[in-house]
């Protein structure tokens, strides 16, 4: 035949699929992991040990500051007569121990764990609704779960001190009914359009706050007083019982979380393409549903509503470490607990002595934060 | 021997050795979204049945709304119709758990939007996921293997994307990303291959390097393959049987001579086509009546 025969005949001669790779696999290997292609066991301890320590110090030095200031040195002596080295006693750090350990100490731990519970809630919200603004604050998740709370409060059950541990259980109904209803209102034909499920969070929040702001206003005027300041976002811990099963929840459902960490990389292609790829996607989301509802309760039941955190401290430390969940759910949660520590000691002193919420530094943080990712960074949000 | 071939080959294993002919046996099925509505007009597929052979390049082909796309899930296991059966290898579809339907298909949607920034290598690598082993904790502190890593790379290296391995899918133009995604569905080490539109948005060049993948799949590794295309000249020239759609029922079913002519395809596209050889091939050749043609005689 003529010239384009041979032309078109030749185009196949070449074969891509069988051909060995110019380099085996240990050296791919070796390569990838220097060059951050891939998350490597090595990097997961660099990120999360650093971030540890990290944590530990922002803890350390924000137990200075409050109503009194109490040196640094003074910090380290108390420290150091807890854990049982270092010098036995110093002068002056009688009163400095005791306000330290029933005040501080306490409100740092709960900080701590309340950051750390509401950015790992993000990340799982967003995994799940595939949305990198997803907070459980911004979509009513924390509403609905202040509502069950505020509801077993006007019915007095969970303010006595027997009942307290009831609380996150109506903070988990609540917010697993909210979480359940925006998911119900944003999906549409198997998609989650990125607008529907801001639309249907924010439409939902504002009736659920108007449901509790109806609640504090038929409650008697004392009681109301307390519980608004509860939902403005508040990191007073009356005790260490408290505290120690508000830590129980946090760290077993972040547990629980970590083992789905591959599954929600997964999630964030969409549900179609997870579940081609392997995934059991209605069995995992239930379960992320539920997980997320539990630590919303458990956080909201202890520090009321505290916006934002859960976005940009996911947002922040996407950029730094990367996307892959079995890091970014351990760098999230320590990240969020430093945050929430240094916005609370921001809170507690700027005023001093007088506070002002924490939610109100959060939202003053976060909220020109997502201002500035919807107006200007579209680009990342598809 | 080395690390590589022993991946590519378990795969393709079970075809060589004593496997079944026939891949997917398809029966009466039929398909609509809405499962609840009363009206019995809307079915997106209507008693679609036939057979896709092991090893077979099978393309389908019709107008817009026809069925494609769903059909294609379908057979991928993301959508279940309400009547009808479906058999892969001989196993029933509906008892498949997707973790076993990921280690024998692969399935490359349409819509390859990523919002994420992932790298490239990340992607790709989570198409090893279903092949993996997973214990209790293996979902945060399990991590690839050496194996996972040598396929994931060829099937980089096979749709000329390994330079690529640094960068964010996001930040990709979409030919790249539809590439990334090819290579995921190859790094599941499938025995099927299910391809939505899979030269959508490629340039001229890397669609005829993913025919050509898509060739060699099925020669050096046995693959079956059915792809869903618009692009009627693609599918005569790289698939062994076309599938003709319309308005949810099989209007033919055949090697492209028999698919591929005038009469069927005004039917169902209602206009007029020209049909004559491929230079090169001899296999049909579709082409648009030009601006002379078009009023009609």
């Amino acid at each position: 035949m003529a010239t384009p025969t041979s032309q078109f005949a030749s185009a196949d001669s070449s074969s891509i699929v069988s051909s060995p790779l110019t380099k085996d696999g240990a050296e791919q290997l070796r390569q990838w992991k220097s060059s951050g292609a891939i998350l490597t066991f090595q990097r997961w301890v660099t990120i999360i040990g650093g971030l540890a320590v990290a944590g530990l110090v922002v803890c350390v030095l924000c137990l200075q500051f409050g109503a009194t200031k109490i040196d640094m040195r003074t910090v380290m002596a108390v420290l150091s007569r807890w854990s049982g080295i270092g010098a036995p006693d110093t002068a002056g750090t009688d009163t400095s121990a005791v306000i330290m350990f029933h005040i501080r100490l306490p409100r740092v731990l709960t900080g701590f764990l309340v950051g750390g519970g509401l950015a790992i809630v993000g990340v799982t919200l967003q995994a799940l609704l595939r949305n990198p603004l997803a907070d459980p604050y911004i979509l009513g998740v924390s509403s609905g779960a202040a509502l069950g709370v505020s509801l077993a409060m006007l019915f007095g059950i969970g303010t006595t001190l027997a009942f307290l541990p009831g609380l996150p259980l109506f903070g988990f109904v609540g917010g697993l009914l909210s979480l359940v209803v925006m998911y119900r209102l944003a999906r549409s034909r198997g998609r989650l359009p990125i607008q529907s499920v801001l639309l249907a969070g924010v439409i939902l929040n504002a009736m659920l706050t108007a449901v509790i702001m109806f609640i504090t206003s038929i409650m008697d005027p004392n009681r109301s007083a307390g519980l608004m300041a509860w939902l403005m976002g508040s990191l007073t811990v009356s005790n260490y019982g408290i505290l120690s099963m508000f830590a129980l929840y946090v760290v077993g459902g972040a547990s629980l979380l970590l083992q789905k960490a591959q599954t929600m990389n997964i999630l964030t292609f969409g549900e179609e393409t997870a579940r081609s790829l392997g995934v059991d996607t209605e069995r995992v989301k239930k379960r992320l549903f539920f997980l997320a509802a539990l630590l919303t309760g458990a956080v909201v039941s202890v520090s009321g509503m505290i916006g934002f955190v859960g976005m940009i401290v996911p947002h922040a430390v996407r950029m730094l470490v990367g996307s892959d969940h079995r890091v970014l759910l351990p760098a999230s949660m320590l990240a969020g607990g430093m945050f929430l520590v240094a916005a609370d000691t921001v809170a507690r002193t700027i005023l001093a002595p007088a506070e002002i919420p924490v939610g109100i530094v959060t939202a003053l943080t976060g909220g020109p934060m997502f201002l500035y990712l919807l107006l200007w960074r579209k680009d990342q949000l598809v | 021997m080395n690390e590589q071939h022993i991946a590519w080959e378990a795969s393709a294993n079970a075809i060589v050795l004593g496997a079944p002919r026939i891949a997917y046996e398809i029966e009466s099925v039929r398909f609509r979204y809405h499962a609840g509505s009363s009206d019995g007009a809307d079915w997106i597929l209507d008693d679609v049945g036939f057979q896709v052979k092991a090893g077979e390049v099978l393309g389908i082909v019709g107008p817009n709304g026809s069925g494609k796309t769903s059909l294609l899930k379908i057979l991928a296991n993301v959508l279940s119709p309400q009547q009808g059966t479906l058999h892969l290898f001989g196993d029933d579809l509906a008892t498949l758990t997707p973790q076993d339907m990921a280690r024998l298909v692969a399935h490359v949607p349409q819509d390859t939007q990523q919002s994420f920034p992932f790298t490239v290598a990340e992607t790709v690598v989570m198409g090893r996921f279903a092949q993996r082993r997973h214990t209790f904790w293996s979902g945060c502190f399990g991590w690839e293997d050496e194996m996972d890593i040598v396929v994931a790379a060829q099937a980089m290296a096979a749709v000329d994307i390994a330079h690529l391995a640094w960068r964010l899918v996001p930040d990709l133009s979409g030919g790249e990303r539809q590439r990334t995604v090819i290579a995921r569905a190859l790094a599941q080490s499938p025995m099927v291959l299910l391809l939505d539109e899979p030269t959508a948005f490629l340039d001229l060049q890397h669609q005829i390097d993913i025919c050509r993948i898509i060739r060699q799949l099925k020669e050096e590794r046995g693959l079956t393959i059915v792809l869903v295309s618009h692009d009627l000249n693609l599918v005569s020239q790289y698939c062994d049987r076309i599938l003709l759609l319309d308005r949810g029922r099989v209007v033919r079913l055949g090697c492209p001579e028999e698919v591929i002519e005038p009469e069927a395809l005004e039917a169902v596209y209602r206009c007029r086509v020209l049909v004559d050889r491929h230079p090169g091939t001899g296999l049909p050749r579709v082409t648009l009546p030009g601006r002379h043609l078009s009023g009609g005689t």
